[in-house]
C-alpha cells in the first residue's frame, strides 16, 4: 500500500509527502511551493516549446517518408563499409593519433607552471592567482574546433594548424585540474618545509611535485583520450587528420567508405581509452 | 635471492627511465609529421591584419536591423543547446535504466547496455550533425537532433551511476509491501535520482554550448555558419566578435549552471 499521492504533486512531479506526516499543517506550508514548482515548469515548457518554434523544429518531416528514405539510403551503405579503403586511410589515422600524441604533450607542459601559479597553496597572492585563473576559464570557453579554424585561417591547412588547436586546448583542460589537484595535497610535507627554510623552488620541486605527479600523469592521459576523439574530426576545419578524408567521402556520397572510417576511428578511440583507463587506474 | 633485493629497488627507476625515453620517442615521432610551413608569404602582413581586426572587433555586427547578426546567432546556439539537452534527458532514462547493474536480474542486459552507450558516447557529434543533416536538412534542426542523440552517451552512463547508488531501503520497503514494479520506480528509485539527473543535465547543457557552437561548421545551425563565413573572407574583426561573443555567452551560461546546480544538490 503505497500511499496515494495528492494531485497536485502528481502533477508537479514532486516526491510524494512521507506517510507518516500529519496532513493539516504541510498543506499550508506547502501550498506557495506547490505553486512555485508548478510555475518553474510551467515557465520551462513554454521556454521549450518557444526554443522548438525557433529552430523549425518539424517532427512530421523527420519521421516523413522523404527523409526516412534518405536515412534508410544512408544506413545501407553505412552497415557495408568498404574494407578495401583501409589500407588508404591508415596513414591518416596515423598522423591523428600523431596530432593528439603531440598537442597533448606540448599542452601539458605548457600548463604545469600555470597550474602551479593558480594553486593558492603555492602561490598565496591573490593578485597572481585569480588572473591566471581568468585567463584559463575564457581558453577553456573556445572549444577546439573553433581554435583549429582560426588557426587553419593563419597557418595554413594541415596538422600543424591542429596540433596548435590542441596544444590549446590540453593546456586549459589540464592546467584546470591539475592546480585542483595541486591545492588538494597533504599541507604537512610543505609546512615541515617551510619550518625548516626551504625556498620556492625547493618547495614545489620536493613538497608538491612528488604529492601531485600521479594526478598531473592521470589527468595527461585523461586529456590524451579526449584529443583523440578531437582530432579524429580536426579535419572537419581542414587542420589534418582522418576528418579531411570524411569529410571528402561524406561531400562525395561514398557512405561505405565513410563507414569504414567511422568504424576504424572507434575501434582506435576504444582501444585507446581502454589502455589510457588501465593505466590510470594503475597511477591512481 | 640476495641480490634481488637491491635490484628491486633499483628496478621502478629503471623502469621509469625506459618509459619516460618511450614517451619522448613518441612524442619526437609525433612531432616529425607536423609540418611547419612557416606563416606563409605575407606571414607578417596577414599577423599585422589578425591582431589588427582581434583589438578592433567589429561591433556593427553584435546588432543588425536585418538580420543575420552576432546575437541572433548566438541566441541559435543557446537555443540549439537547450533543446538539444532537453530532448537527451528524456531519451537517455530508458538507456539509463537498461544500463545500471542494480534494474535488471542478469550482468548481461547491463553489460550490454554499458556497450551501447559507450559506442553513442565515442560516434563524435559532428558526424551526427553530417547524417541528420541528410534526413531533415541543414539548419538549426539538425543540431538540436545531432546534440539529442550524442548526449545520451554520457547522459545515460551518468544517470546510470546515480540509480546504482541509490538507497535500497525504501526500495524493499515498498516491495515488500506489495507494491508493483512501475510503483517501486516511482516512488522509491525516481525521488532520489531526480535531483542528480537535474544536476547532470545542467552539466551536460554547459557542455552542449561549446558544442553547438562548432555545430555550424559543418551546416548545423548556430554561430559557427557566419564565423565559417569570417574565417573564409579573412573578415579578423568579424571573427574577433564572433569569439568574443562566444567567450561571453559560455561564461555567462557557466555561471548560471554552476549557480543552479549548487542550489539543486
Amino acid at each position: 500500500m503505497t500511499p496515494a499521492p495528492t494531485p497536485e504533486t502528481a502533477e508537479v512531479g514532486a516526491p510524494p509527502p512521507p506517510p507518516s506526516k500529519k496532513p493539516a499543517p504541510t498543506i499550508d506550508s506547502k501550498g506557495p511551493q506547490r505553486f512555485k514548482a508548478l510555475f518553474t515548469w510551467l515557465a520551462f515548457i513554454v521556454v521549450i516549446v518557444v526554443c522548438g518554434i525557433r529552430v523549425d523544429a518539424d517532427f512530421v518531416q523527420l519521421f516523413s517518408k522523404n527523409s526516412m528514405d534518405n536515412v534508410g539510403r544512408i544506413m545501407n551503405d553505412l552497415i557495408r563499409p568498404d574494407w578495401s579503403y583501409t589500407g588508404r586511410i591508415l596513414p591518416a589515422m596515423i598522423e591523428t593519433v600523431q596530432i593528439a600524441i603531440a598537442g597533448t604533450v606540448i599542452g601539458s607542459v605548457l600548463a604545469v607552471p600555470v597550474a602551479l601559479l593558480c594553486a593558492v597553496n603555492v602561490m598565496p597572492k591573490k593578485i597572481v592567482t585569480i588572473p591566471a585563473r581568468i585567463v584559463l576559464n575564457l581558453v577553456r570557453t573556445i572549444p577546439d574546433l573553433l581554435f583549429a579554424a582560426v588557426f587553419v585561417a593563419v597557418f595554413g591547412i594541415g596538422a600543424f594548424a591542429g596540433m596548435l588547436a590542441l596544444v590549446f586546448f590540453s593546456f586549459g583542460l589540464v592546467a584546470k585540474l591539475t592546480y585542483e589537484a595541486i591545492e588538494a595535497i597533504d599541507p604537512g610535507p610543505l609546512e615541515a618545509m617551510t619550518a625548516s627554510g626551504a625556498n620556492k623552488i625547493q618547495l614545489i620541486v620536493f613538497g608538491v611535485i612528488p604529492q601531485a605527479l600521479p594526478y598531473f600523469f592521470s589527468y595527461v592521459l585523461y586529456t590524451f583520450e579526449v584529443n583523440v576523439r578531437a582530432a579524429a574530426v580536426l579535419g572537419f576545419v581542414g587542420a589534418g587528420g582522418i576528418g579531411l578524408h570524411l569529410d571528402q567521402q561524406l561531400n562525395s556520397l561514398r557512405y561505405d567508405r565513410a563507414s569504414t572510417i567511422i568504424l576504424l576511428t572507434l575501434v582506435i578511440v576504444l582501444v585507446i581509452d581502454y589502455a589510457s583507463t588501465y593505466l590510470r587506474r594503475k597511477l591512481l | 635471492m640476495n641480490q634481488s633485493v637491491p635490484s628491486s629497488s633499483r628496478l621502478p627507476l629503471i623502469r621509469n627511465w625506459i618509459v619516460g625515453i618511450l614517451l619522448i620517442v613518441l612524442f619526437g615521432w609525433s612531432l616529425s609529421a607536423m609540418k611547419f610551413e612557416g606563416i606563409q608569404e605575407y606571414g607578417a602582413q596577414v599577423m599585422a591584419s589578425i591582431w589588427e581586426g582581434f583589438t578592433h572587433p567589429d561591433w556593427d555586427y553584435v546588432y543588425l536591423p536585418e538580420g543575420e547578426d552576432l546575437l541572433r546567432g548566438l541566441l541559435e546556439t543557446l537555443i540549439i543547446s537547450i533543446l538539444g539537452t532537453f530532448i537527451s534527458a528524456f531519451l537517455c532514462i530508458p538507456f539509463a535504466f537498461w544500463a545500471s547493474s542494480n534494474m535488471s536480474r542478469f550482468q548481461a542486459v547491463s553489460g550490454s547496455g554499458k556497450f551501447v552507450l559507450t559506442v553513442i558516447r565515442v560516434f563524435p557529434e559532428i558526424i551526427m550533425a553530417i547524417l541528420f543533416i541528410v534526413a531533415v536538412g541543414p539548419g538549426a534542426f539538425a543540431g538540436v537532433l545531432a546534440l539529442g542523440v550524442h548526449s545520451i552517451g554520457m547522459l545515460a552512463k551518468l544517470y546510470s551511476e546515480t540509480i546504482e547508488a541509490v538507497d535500497n531501503g525504501p526500495r524493499e520497503a515498498l516491495i515488500s509491501s506489495g507494491a508493483s514494479k512501475l510503483q517501486v520506480l516511482r516512488f522509491a528509485v525516481l525521488p532520489q535520482v531526480i535531483p542528480q539527473f537535474i544536476s547532470y543535465a545542467l552539466y551536460r547543457f554547459e557542455i552542449n554550448i561549446r558544442s553547438a557552437t562548432v555545430l555550424g561548421l559543418v551546416g548545423a545551425g548556430g554561430i559557427g555558419v557566419p564565423l565559417l563565413f569570417a574565417l573564409s573572407s579573412r573578415n579578423w574583426s568579424r571573427v574577433g566578435i564572433i569569439l568574443l561573443g562566444v567567450v561571453i555567452l559560455v561564461t555567462i551560461i557557466d555561471l548560471i549552471s554552476g549557480w543552479l546546480r549548487r542550489r539543486i544538490i
